[in-house]
């Protein structure tokens, strides 16, 4: 039988978005792409990392099906790791 | 997909309806405050992090162009293929029509997952052959730390989705044991999760 249906998940196109969010971080990482230095760059960097975070939750951890105390507490995670990650890059 | 018993569960790759979706603690729900006390630990880490790099912005800034950033996306690459096979291995062990694949997706996870860390390995060799370990410097310190205490993590992890392998082997499968898998894929869930944070703060914001 084939394991097309197995495979055939929500989760697969997350892997897919996650690799490529990969290459544009890595890209802003390498290059000052947008030229407005590195500051902004960073703050994007650290963006993508968080965004990239909660798909891995919502999707391989199953959060997104998750009763919504636990995904709620998850989100509340993702946007207090932004939070807290920006104000440390920016005024740490 | 998250129904405990999706032998009875009809749409399993076949989209994910809301009405066929059942809402469920994924693992046992005792896990989770150890996954997010986890979390909470690491951000304590980065946030330590990020105050002594504010604090030596130049000194890190040069340290950090002495790293290697191509295994830094690779082990990113390795750990994010290593996770959408546990999902599978996950999905599959829910599912008697796939089950006898799930022991060997763990382990094929398992595999790639080891990957990581030997191509840390490597870069480990390379940085103290040069000479770049932990008492050069404060990145180079926290740089140790950070990567060290996620390698134990990667560890434990594979030993975990082995375990994971051994217990998809059996034919039967009870909600006792989904919740277990659902938990260990979780854990090494973690590990993937927490290496895109250590790996966009260390390699790549400057």
């Amino acid at each position: 039988m084939t394991m097309m249906p197995l495979v055939r998940t929500r989760a697969s196109m997350a892997y897919l978005v996650l690799i490529a969010l990969t290459v544009v971080t890595w890209s802003f990482g390498a290059h000052d792409i947008l030229g407005h230095g590195h500051v902004t760059a960073s703050l994007i960097i650290l963006a993508i990392a968080v965004f990239k975070v909660r798909i891995v939750g919502l999707y391989f951890m199953e959060l997104r099906d998750a009763p919504s105390w636990l995904r709620m507490l998850f989100e509340g995670y993702c946007v207090a790791e932004l939070v807290v990650l920006t104000v440390m890059y920016l005024f740490g | 997909m998250v129904t405990r018993n999706a032998a009875a569960h009809p749409v399993l790759g076949s989209g994910e309806s809301i009405s066929a979706r059942v809402r469920h603690v994924p693992g046992e729900p005792g896990l989770w405050i150890f996954l997010f006390g986890d979390l909470f630990i690491f951000s304590v880490l980065f946030t330590a992090y990020l105050n002594e790099r504010g604090n030596n912005a130049d000194e890190f800034a040069a340290a950090q162009g002495h790293l290697e950033r191509t295994t830094g996306i690779i082990n990113t690459f390795v750990l994010l293929t290593s996770s959408i096979l546990v999902v599978f291995a996950t999905r599959a062990v829910r599912d008697e029509r796939w089950r006898h694949h799930s022991s060997g997706l763990f382990v094929a996870g398992a595999a790639v997952g080891a990957c990581f860390v030997a191509i840390k390995g490597v870069e480990y060799h390379g940085m103290i052959s040069a000479g770049l370990t932990p008492s050069v410097g404060n990145f180079y310190m926290w740089y140790f730390v950070l990567t060290g205490i996620h390698l134990a993590h990667v560890i434990l992890g594979l030993l975990v989705l082995m375990c994971l392998s051994r217990l998809a082997r059996n034919a039967a499968s009870s909600a006792t044991r989904i919740a277990i898998v659902e938990g260990g894929a979780c854990f090494w869930h973690v590990v993937d999760l927490l290496w895109i944070l250590i790996f966009s703060l260390i390699f790549l914001v400057r």
